[in-house]
C-alpha cells in the first residue's frame, strides 16, 4: 500500500504510524438514496482523525460502516492491511473498534459501573458454569476487569457517580460514561459521533483533554465527527469533509481551512 | 439506626460486588436461611406445606427463570407453563426409565432437557421483538401442551392420560409419592430454591448478566459494543429455562403427585408466573421470591379472611382475587415496573437515611 509505509512524527511530538483502517470506494445506499458516494479515506496509526460536514453529509452513515453495522453496497474496508469480511458488529468490536454514539446509547437500566463493564464484554471468556458458582476464572476475571474499569474511571473523573443508575445523571455526564464504556474496550481505534454536542464550553474543554490524553497516554487512535470547528482544529491531526454523500477535502485542519470548495460548502456556511 | 453503611468500607472490589453489600442485610438473610432451614421443618404441618411453602418455593424457582428471560434479557415469554410441562414430563419419562437413578439427578436433567427446548423456542427470538415474540411463546405454549396430551408416550399410554410419580427415596425417606411427609416435600424444595438462587444471582452479576441486560436495555449498542446477541439471547431461553424445567419436575414429582396437562400447565399458569414476577419486580431476584411469595398467598389469605371469617361465597371470593391481583399489575406497570422489590429498596433508603433525610 503506497501511503502505509512512512510514519512520522507530529510537532507535539507523537509518532503518527501507517494506515490502520483504510476505506476505498464507499458507496452506501438506503433504497434510492446515496447515503454516502464512492468515498475514499484512511485512518493512520495514532491519528486524531475528524469527520466534518454539514446534517446529512453521511458521516454518522460512515461510522456506522467502519463499526459494521451499514454494509456498504460498494467498496471495501481494509484493517490492518487486511480486507475486513462482512461480519456482525460484535466481531468488528472483537478486532479493537470501540465507539460512541451521536444519541446517547447508554443501558438506561443499569448503573455506570455496569455499564463500563459491559464494555468490557471481550475481555473476559469465563465460561457459564465457572460464572453460575462464582468461582474460579469468573471471580478472577471480574476482579482483574473491575481494576481495568476503575482506572477508566478515575481517568474519566467519574468516581462518584459510579453506583448511580445511568438513567439518573444529566447529559453532559451520560457523555462521559458512554467514552468510559468505549475506553473500556482498551480499543485500537475509537470513533467518537459528536462527543461534545449539547455540551456548553467548561464540558467541551473537559471532553477535548481527554481525547487528547487519551491519544497521547495511550496512542489509542480516534476518528471523531465534530461541529465546532474551533475544537476540530485544535484536536485533529488531518480532517475529511463530507457533503451530500461525497467528500469534498481531506488533509491538515490548515489544508482543509484554505480549500475553496470547502469553504464554500461547509466552512462559509457555518462560520460565524 | 441499624441499618447503616457507615464504617462498613469496602476493601476490595470483590467484597464491593458481593450479593449483599450491607453488613446488616446480610445478617438479615442467614437469619432467614436459618429459620428456612432449622426452625420451619420442625414446625411444619401439611396444610402449611401443601398449601403455601412448597406452592411458594416451587413458584419462586419458575419465577426466577422467566424473571432471567423477561426481567433481565427483555424477553416476553408466554410459553412457561409448557416450559414447566417440558420439565414435569422429562421428570417422569426419566423417573419411570432409570427407577433406579437418584430422583435428584432426574429433576436437575429435567432442567436440562427443558434448558435445551427452550433454547430451541427462543431461536424466533433473533429475529422478531416484543409483541410478536410474546406471540411465538404462546404458540410453543400451545404447541407443547398439545403435545403432551396427544403423544401417549410421554404418558407411558396411560389410559387416564395423566401422570403420576411413582414413590422414590432419598436417605431412606419417600420424596415422591403419596407417603411423602410434608417436612420431606419442603426440604427437597427448599435446596433447589437456594442452590437456583445462588446460581441465578451469580449469572447475573456477571459478564453474561450484563450481557443480558444490555440486549435488554438497547439491544442495538449491545451488538456494536461487542455482545453477541445470539449467545446472550440463546443463554437467556436456556438459563431462564432450566429454572422453569425444574419447576415444573418439582411441581409434579414433590408437589402434586399427579397431574394432567392442560390443568396443572396450561396457559393459566404461564400468566400466574409473569404476573409474579410483574408484582415482585422486573430483574430483581428478590422479587422472584415477592412475586411468588404474594400470589400465593393472596387467595389463601382472601379465603381465609373472606370464606371463613366474613362468610362470602367462595365465587366472590376467587372473583375479588382476579379484581385484586388485575388492578394490582395495572398499577405496577404504570406506576413502579420494578415492582414489590423496588418499594423494598425506597423503603430501605428512607430507613439507611433516617432519621435525618438529606
Ligand atoms: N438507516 C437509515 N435509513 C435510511 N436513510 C438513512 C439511514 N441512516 C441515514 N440515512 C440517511 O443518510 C443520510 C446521511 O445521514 P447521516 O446520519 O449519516 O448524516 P450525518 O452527516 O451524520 O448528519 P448529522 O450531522 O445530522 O448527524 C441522510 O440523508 C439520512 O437521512
Ligand atoms: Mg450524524
Amino acid at each position: 500500500m503506497k501511503d502505509s509505509v512512512e510514519s512520522y512524527v507530529t510537532d507535539d511530538g507523537r509518532t503518527i504510524g501507517g494506515v490502520m483502517l483504510d476505506l476505498r470506494n464507499i458507496t452506501l445506499r438506503f433504497g434510492g438514496v446515496e447515503a454516502i458516494k464512492d468515498i475514499s479515506f484512511n485512518i493512520r496509526e495514532g491519528e486524531i482523525r475528524a469527520i466534518i460536514g454539514p446534517n446529512g453529509a453521511g458521516k454518522s452513515s460512515m461510522l456506522n460502516i467502519i463499526s459494521g453495522f451499514y454494509k456498504p453496497q460498494e467498496g471495501e474496508v481494509l484493517f490492518d492491511g487486511v480486507a475486513r469480511p462482512p461480519m456482525p458488529p460484535y466481531q468488528v468490536a472483537r478486532q479493537g473498534i470501540a465507539r460512541t454514539f451521536q444519541n446517547i446509547a447508554l443501558f438506561e437500566g443499569m448503573s455506570v459501573l455496569d455499564n463500563v463493564m459491559t464494555g468490557r464484554m471481550n475481555h473476559m471468556n469465563a465460561s457459564i458454569f465457572s460464572q453460575a458458582m462464582w468461582f474460579g476464572k469468573a471471580q478472577r476475571e471480574e476482579v482483574e476487569n473491575r481494576e481495568a474499569v476503575e482506572r477508566i474511571i478515575d481517568f474519566l473523573e467519574i468516581q462518584k457517580i459510579r453506583k448511580t443508575p445511568v438513567s439518573r445523571l444529566p447529559y453532559g455526564l451520560k457523555k462521559r460514561v458512554e467514552l468510559a464504556r468505549a475506553l473500556a474496550a482498551e480499543p485500537r481505534l475509537l470513533l467518537l459521533d459528536e462527543p461534545m454536542a449539547g455540551m456548553n464550553v467548561e464540558e467541551k474543554e473537559d471532553m477535548s483533554r481527554f481525547i487528547l490524553d487519551l491519544n497521547d497516554e495511550f496512542g489509542t487512535t480516534i476518528a471523531l465527527i465534530e461541529h465546532d470547528m474551533g475544537v476540530v482544529m485544535d484536536l485533529s491531526d488531518r480532517v475529511v469533509v463530507m457533503d451530500y454523500g461525497r467528500k469534498i477535502g481531506d488533509g491538515t485542519p490548515d489544508e482543509v481551512r484554505g480549500n475553496q470548495g470547502v469553504i464554500d460548502a461547509y466552512l462559509g456556511v457555518s462560520h460565524d | 439506626m441499624f441499618y447503616r453503611e457507615a464504617g462498613d468500607f469496602k476493601t476490595s472490589y470483590e467484597a464491593d460486588s458481593q450479593t449483599f453489600p450491607i453488613a446488616f442485610d446480610r445478617y438479615r438473610y442467614w437469619v432467614i436461611l436459618a429459620v428456612a432451614y432449622l426452625v420451619i421443618p420442625f414446625l411444619i404441618n401439611d396444610y402449611w406445606a401443601n398449601a403455601i411453602l412448597v406452592p411458594f418455593l416451587i413458584y419462586a424457582i419458575a419465577a426466577i427463570g422467566l424473571n432471567i428471560l423477561t426481567g433481565y434479557c427483555g424477553q416476553v415469554s408466554l410459553g412457561t407453563g409448557g416450559f414447566m410441562a417440558v420439565g414435569a414430563y422429562s421428570c417422569y419419562k426419566l423417573m419411570t426409565s432409570f427407577p433406579d437413578v437418584s430422583i435428584i439427578i432426574h429433576v436437575v436433567l429435567a432442567g436440562v432437557i427443558t434448558a435445551v427446548v427452550g433454547a430451541a423456542f427462543g431461536l424466533p427470538s433473533l429475529r422478531i421483538k416484543g409483541f410478536y415474540l410474546a406471540v411465538a411463546t404462546l404458540a410453543a405454549q400451545f404447541f407443547l401442551v398439545w403435545l403432551f396430551n396427544k403423544v401417549s408416550w410421554f404418558y407411558n399410554y396411560s389410559a387416564s392420560g395423566q401422570i403420576s410419580a411413582p414413590e422414590r427415596m432419598l436417605f431412606g425417606a419417600p420424596v415422591t409419592g403419596p407417603n411423602t411427609e410434608p417436612w420431606v416435600q419442603y426440604m427437597v424444595c427448599l435446596v433447589f430454591v437456594t442452590i437456583c438462587a445462588i446460581i441465578a444471582r451469580n449469572l447475573t452479576r456477571g459478564t453474561l448478566g450484563r450481557s443480558w441486560m444490555a440486549i435488554r436495555d438497547m439491544d442495538i449498542a449491545a451488538e456494536i459494543i461487542g455482545v453477541n446477541p445470539l449467545k446472550a439471547k440463546l443463554t437467556a431461553f436456556a438459563v431462564s429455562s432450566f429454572f422453569i424445567g425444574i419447576s415444573g419436575a418439582l411441581f409434579f414429582s414433590v408437589y402434586l403427585g399427579a397431574v394432567e396437562v392442560g390443568e396443572a400447565f396450561g396457559i393459566q399458569k404461564s400468566f400466574l408466573v409473569l404476573f409474579m414476577i410483574i408484582l415482585g419486580g422486573l430483574g430483581s431476584i428478590f422479587g422472584s421470591f415477592a412475586g411468588a411469595a404474594f400470589l400465593v398467598l393472596l387467595p389463601v389469605l382472601l379465603k381465609v379472611i373472606g370464606v371463613d371469617l366474613l362468610g362470602w361465597p367462595t365465587d366472590l371470593v376467587s372473583h375479588l382475587r382476579l379484581v385484586i391481583i388485575g388492578a394490582l399489575i395495572m398499577f405496577f406497570l404504570i406506576k413502579e415496573p420494578h415492582g414489590l422489590a423496588q418499594l423494598w429498596r425506597i423503603a430501605k433508603e428512607k430507613l439507611r437515611l433516617w432519621p435525618f433525610p438529606y
